[in-house]
C-alpha cells in the first residue's frame, strides 16, 4: 500500500554535468506532493529517479524503509502518468487498463472486476472498447490515470500530465485528479511548471531551482510566506524593491521612500544597525491607493481593465515600475498620467535579507532540509 | 539508461551476433575483393598491375567516362523533369492525380531493363514506331541504341525517385512562406526560383544521390540497349564472366574503382547537404488549386505526357505478350502461346523467384526489426558501428557485391556459390539498408514513454518489446517489406552473376529470353512480373492508405 518516500543526499549527473548536486527531503504517506519549478530545474529528472528510469549517481531513495536505488522500474510497484499519456495505441481502453494487472498474478475474473471499477471511477466505461485514436485528449488522460491506479501502486507519479490539454479541460482534469487521488489515498508525486495548477491540487509543494529545493510547504504558506526571493517571484506575481530597514528603540522600521516608513513587527533582524539592506516583496494586490497624503508617490503609466480586477503600472518617485491589481469598482479607472499615493498592506508583504535573499519575515514554514 | 543489467545483455548479444553475421557476409567479401585487386597474378605479391591495366587502355577506362556521362546526365535530367512535375502536382488540381501518382510509383518499381526492352520494341531497329513512321511517312527515327537509349530509359525510370522525394518536401513547405513572398511582390517564376527551389535543395540533393547510385550500378539497361556503349557494370560483368575464362582479379580491381567513385560522390553529397540542411514544419501545407485556361492545359499536358512516356512502353510490352508469334517474330493475331512458352521455359524461374524472394524477405524483416530497434533505442558505440556497416551496401553496386560473394564463398569452409542461399544473402544485404531506414523511422515515432509506461506497469523489457514496441512497429515494417519484396523480385545485376540453372529467377529468365530474341516469351514473363509487382503495390497502397512510397 501507500508508502512514504525519503531522499538522502540524492545526486544526479549526466556525464560531467551535475543536474542535482545533493537533495534531501521526505514525502509523507498518502499526500499529494508537487515538484514545481521552471524548466531545467531537475523536477522531471527527480521524478524519473523515483520511477527508476534514471540512474541514481549518489545518495539513497527509500520507499518506507526499503532502499530502492537498484530496483528496476518493473519491481518498484509504481503507477506513472506521462506528459504525452503514453496510452498504447494498438490496445483498446479496456486492454490498456488491464495491461498492468496481466503482468501480476491476478485472476482473469479479478482483472475484469478491478478494470470495471476503475473505468467507472475515471468515467470512461462507455469507451471501453475504443482504440485510443478515437478518444479526446482528456479521455486519453483518464485512461492513462486509470491504467496507473488500477494496479494499486505504492506511489503514483505524474509528469506534467495536463500540459497537453487546453485551458478549460486542464481545470476540469485537475479537479478530477485531485478527487480521485483523495478517494484512493495513494502517495502521489506530481511534476508541473504551472504554479496555479500546483496550488490547486497539492497538499505540499516543493519549489525547485537548478536541482536544489528552495521551499517545501503548503500552497498557502508558499504563497504568503515564501522562503526566499526566488520563491516569492516564481509563485504568483510580485514586485521586488531594494530598500533598507532601520532598528530604532527596539522597533524595526522599513523605509519604503524618504517620506513613507512603516513599522514592521514581524521581521527578525540580527544586526542592530542603522541601515540594513533588504529586498521587499510586495504582490500587486498588496498595494492600496491612498486617499490621504500618506504613501509612496507615483504616476500611472498604463491601465488594463480585466473585469474582476483592474491592473495598473505605476512609476514610483524612485523611478521603479510596479504592478498593482485592484478589485474593479464603479469608480472611473485611473488614466495614465494620474498622480497617486501608494500604501502597502504591511501584514502581507515579505522582507528578505538583501544579500542572502532569504526571508527574515516571521511565519515561514519550510520543510526543506538545508 | 536502463538499470537492468540482465536484459541489457540480451540486446548486446543480439547486436554482437548481427555484427558477426555482417563481418562474414559483407565485410569479409569486400576485403576479399580488395585483396584480389592488389595481389599480382604471377608474383602473388602486392601489386597495382590490374589498376595499371585498367588505366592503360581506352577500351577499359573509357567505360568509366561512359558511366560518369550517363550517370550525371540521368541525374540532372531526372531533377529537371521531376521539379516541375512535383510542383505542378502539388499546386494545381490535376484530374486523376491519385491514380497518376500510383502509375508513377509502378513505373519506378518495375525493373529498368524491361523499360529498355520496351523502348527497343517501340523505337528499335524493328520497333513498332520505327516501322510505322518509315512505312507511312518515310521518316527515319534517330538511333535509340547507345548513350541516348540508356539515358532515356534510366531517366524515365529514376525521375519518380526524385519526384517522390520532392512531393514529400513540398508537403512540408508551409503555404504562408509562399504567401509571405507574394505579399512582398515575389510572384510567378520568380517565386519558384527564389523561394520554392531553394527550400527543396536539401531534398533534391538526397534524391539525386539515390538516382546517381542507381544509375551508376544499373547493369540491365546498358547491356540491352547500350550495344557498343559500355558502362562499368557491363565491363565488370564481361571481365568476370568472359567466355574465354574471366579474369577475377581484374574484375575485382574495377569493382574497387567503382566503390571508390561511389564513396567519393556519397561523401561529397553528405558534406554539401550537411551545410545546406534545415528543418521545416508545416502547419498549413500548400493546397492544390483549380487553374483555368492555358495554365491548366499546360499543367495537365506536362503531367500526362510524362506519365504516358513512363508507363505506356510497359503497357506495350504487356500487349505484345498476347500477340501470336512465329519463331522469334510477332505475327498477326492474338494467342496465349507466349504464356505457354513462358511457363514451359520459365516455370522454374517463377517458382524460384517466389521461393528465394520470400526467404530473403523473411530475413530482411527479422534483421531490419532488430537492427532498427537497437540502433534507435540502445545507442552505444556497438550499435553505432552496426548502423554504419548496415549502410555500406548503399554505395556498393549489385554486380560488385555479386563478385565479392562469389570470390569469397567459392571454396570450403564456406562453399555457397551456385546455391540459392548465396542469392538470398545477396538480396538481404542489398535490401537491408532501405528497410532498416524505414523501420528506424518507425521506431523513432514511438515515444520512449510508451515503453516506460509498459515497464512501470510491471512488464519485463522483453515482454515490453514483444507486446508493445513490436506491434506498434509492425504496420510500418510490413509496408516496408512489401516494397522490399517488389525490389527483390525485380533485381537483376546481382542475380545475373549468382544464378545457376537451378536458381534462375524471373528477371534472369526475361533477360536471357530478350538476349536470345525470344520476344514473345520475354514479354509474357515480363507481364507476369509486372502483374505481381502491381498487385503487391496495390496491396501496399490499400494497407497504408498512402499514395506514395518511401524508398
Amino acid at each position: 500500500m501507500s508508502v512514504s518516500i525519503t531522499f538522502n543526499n540524492i545526486v544526479k549527473k549526466y556525464g560531467d554535468n551535475t543536474v542535482i548536486p545533493s537533495l534531501s527531503m521526505g514525502i509523507r504517506q498518502g499526500e499529494f506532493f508537487t515538484l514545481l519549478g521552471p524548466s531545467g530545474c531537475g523536477k522531471t529528472t527527480l521524478l524519473r529517479m523515483i520511477a527508476g528510469f534514471n540512474s541514481i549517481e549518489g545518495g539513497e531513495i527509500f520507499f518506507n524503509d526499503q532502499l530502492i536505488n537498484n530496483k528496476p522500474p518493473q519491481h518498484r510497484n509504481i503507477g506513472m502518468v506521462f506528459q504525452n499519456y503514453a496510452v498504447f495505441p494498438h490496445l483498446t481502453v479496456e486492454k490498456n487498463v488491464a495491461f498492468g494487472l496481466e503482468n501480476r498474478k491476478v485472476s482473469k475474473q479479478e482483472i475484469k472486476q478491478r478494470v470495471d471499477r476503475m473505468l467507472d471511477v475515471v468515467q470512461i466505461s462507455n469507451f471501453r472498447n475504443r482504440l485510443p485514436e478515437n478518444l479526446s485528449g482528456g479521455q486519453q488522460q483518464r485512461v492513462a490515470l486509470a491504467r496507473a491506479i488500477v494496479i494499486e501502486p505504492d506511489v503514483l507519479l505524474m509528469d506534467e500530465p495536463l500540459s497537453n490539454l487546453d485551458a478549460k479541460l486542464r481545470v476540469e482534469m485537475r479537479n478530477a485528479i485531485r478527487e480521485i487521488q483523495r478517494k484512493v489515498g495513494i502517495t502521489t508525486v506530481y511534476v508541473t511548471h504551472d504554479q496555479e495548477e500546483a496550488m490547486a491540487v497539492s497538499d505540499r509543494i516543493a519549489v525547485m531551482k537548478l536541482g536544489e529545493i528552495q521551499h517545501i510547504g503548503t500552497p498557502q504558506n508558499i504563497y504568503h510566506r515564501p522562503a526566499n526571493v526566488f520563491v516569492a517571484s516564481f509563485i504568483g506575481r510580485t514586485n521586488i524593491l531594494d530598500r533598507t530597514c532601520v532598528v530604532k528603540d527596539g522597533k524595526t522600521i522599513l523605509q519604503l521612500t524618504d517620506h513613507y516608513f512603516i513599522e514592521m513587527d514581524n521581521i527578525t533582524v540580527t544586526k542592530n544597525d542603522n541601515k540594513i539592506p533588504v529586498k521587499v516583496s510586495i504582490r500587486p494586490e498588496e498595494f492600496m491607493f491612498s486617499r490621504t497624503e500618506e504613501g509612496m508617490s507615483g504616476t500611472v503609466i498604463s491601465n488594463m481593465f480585466l473585469g474582476l480586477n483592474t491592473h495598473y503600472f505605476v512609476e514610483l518617485e524612485t523611478g521603479e515600475q510596479v504592478e498593482i491589481i485592484q478589485e474593479s469598482s464603479m469608480e472611473k479607472i485611473l488614466e495614465p498620467g494620474t498622480e497617486v499615493k501608494l500604501m502597502v498592506k504591511k501584514e502581507k508583504i515579505n522582507v528578505f535579507d538583501g544579500e542572502t535573499e532569504k526571508s527574515i519575515t516571521k511565519g515561514v514554514i519550510n520543510d526543506a532540509k538545508s | 539508461m536502463m538499470p537492468n543489467h540482465k536484459n541489457r545483455d540480451i540486446w548486446s548479444v543480439i547486436t554482437i551476433a548481427i555484427l558477426i553475421l555482417y563481418a562474414i557476409i559483407l565485410i569479409f567479401p569486400l576485403f576479399t575483393i580488395l585483396k584480389e585487386s592488389v595481389v599480382g597474378g604471377e608474383s602473388g605479391q602486392f601489386s597495382l598491375e590490374y589498376f595499371a591495366k585498367f588505366f592503360s587502355k581506352k577500351y577499359y577506362y573509357g567505360t568509366l567516362f561512359n558511366s560518369l556521362k550517363v550517370t550525371l546526365s540521368v541525374t540532372i535530367l531526372s531533377a529537371i523533369i521531376a521539379i516541375p512535375l512535383a510542383y505542378i502536382m502539388t499546386t494545381v488540381k490535376i484530374k486523376g492525380s491519385g491514380f497518376l501518382q500510383g502509375l508513377i510509383v509502378i513505373s519506378m518499381m518495375s525493373p529498368p531493363f524491361i523499360g529498355a526492352y520496351s523502348w527497343i520494341l517501340l523505337l528499335g531497329r524493328n520497333g513498332a514506331i520505327t516501322n510505322f513512321l518509315k512505312d507511312t511517312f518515310n521518316i527515319t527515327t534517330p538511333d535509340i541504341y547507345g548513350f541516348t537509349g540508356i539515358v532515356l530509359v534510366l531517366t524515365l525510370q529514376l525521375t519518380p525517385l526524385i519526384f517522390l522525394y520532392l512531393m514529400g518536401a513540398l508537403k512540408s513547405i508551409d503555404n504562408s512562406l509562399l504567401e509571405a513572398a507574394e505579399s512582398m511582390g515575389c510572384v510567378g517564376y520568380k517565386k519558384i526560383i527564389k523561394i520554392v527551389v531553394p527550400l527543396l535543395i536539401p531534398t533534391l540533393l538526397s534524391g539525386a544521390l539515390l538516382v546517381f547510385m542507381r544509375a551508376l550500378a544499373d547493369f540491365g539497361t546498358p547491356m540491352l540497349i547500350g550495344e557498343g556503349y559500355k558502362t562499368i557494370p557491363v565491363l565488370i560483368f564481361n571481365e568476370f564472366i568472359s567466355e574465354m575464362g574471366g579474369d577475377d582479379a581484374f574484375a575485382a580491381a574495377i569493382s574497387v574503382i567503382v566503390i571508390i567513385l561511389a564513396l567519393t560522390v556519397f561523401l561529397i553529397q553528405k558534406y554539401v547537404s550537411n551545410r545546406k540542411a534545415f528543418s521545416m514544419n508545416s502547419l498549413n501545407p500548400i493546397q492544390a488549386k483549380k487553374e483555368k485556361g492555358w495554365k491548366n492545359f499546360w499543367a495537365h499536358f506536362y503531367v500526362y505526357l510524362y506519365v504516358a512516356l513512363a508507363f505506356l512502353p510497359q503497357l506495350y510490352v504487356m500487349y505484345t505478350a498476347f500477340l501470336k508469334t512465329s519463331g522469334r517474330i510477332f505475327v498477326k493475331g492474338y494467342s496465349l502461346d507466349s504464356f505457354k512458352m513462358a511457363y514451359e521455359r520459365g516455370g522454374d524461374a517463377i517458382a524460384n523467384t517466389f521461393m528465394i524472394g520470400f526467404s530473403a524477405l523473411a530475413l530482411v524483416i527479422l534483421l531490419a526489426i532488430l537492427i532498427a530497434y537497437v540502433t534507435v533505442r540502445r545507442r552505444n558505440s556497438m550499435t553505432n558501428l552496426l548502423d554504419i556497416i548496415a549502410m555500406i551496401p548503399y554505395i556498393v553496386p549489385g554486380s560488385v557485391l555479386g563478385i565479392a560473394l562469389l570470390l569469397s564463398f567459392n571454396k570450403p569452409p564456406i562453399l555457397l556459390s551456385g546455391t540459392a542461399f548465396i542469392m538470398i544473402i545477396a538480396f538481404v544485404i542489398r535490401r537491408l539498408p532501405y528497410t532498416i531506414r524505414s523501420s528506424a523511422a518507425n521506431v523513432l515515432q514511438i515515444s520512449p514513454s510508451i515503453e516506460e509506461a509498459s515497464m512501470s506497469l510491471g512488464a519485463s523489457n522483453f515482454k515490453t518489446f514483444f507486446k508493445i514496441t513490436l506491434p506498434m512497429m509492425l504496420p510500418g515494417v510490413i509496408s516496408g517489406a512489401i516494397l522490399s519484396w517488389v525490389t527483390i523480385i525485380s533485381e537483376l545485376s546481382t542475380s545475373i552473376l549468382l544464378y545457376t540453372a537451378r536458381t534462375k529467377t524471373m528477371t534472369v529468365a526475361i533477360y536471357s529470353e530478350v538476349i536470345r530474341g525470344n520476344y514473345g516469351t520475354a514479354a509474357a514473363l515480363s507481364t507476369i512480373l509486372s502483374v505481381v509487382t502491381i498487385v503487391s503495390l496495390i496491396i501496399f497502397f490499400k494497407l497504408t492508405g498512402k499514395k506514395d512510397v518511401s524508398i
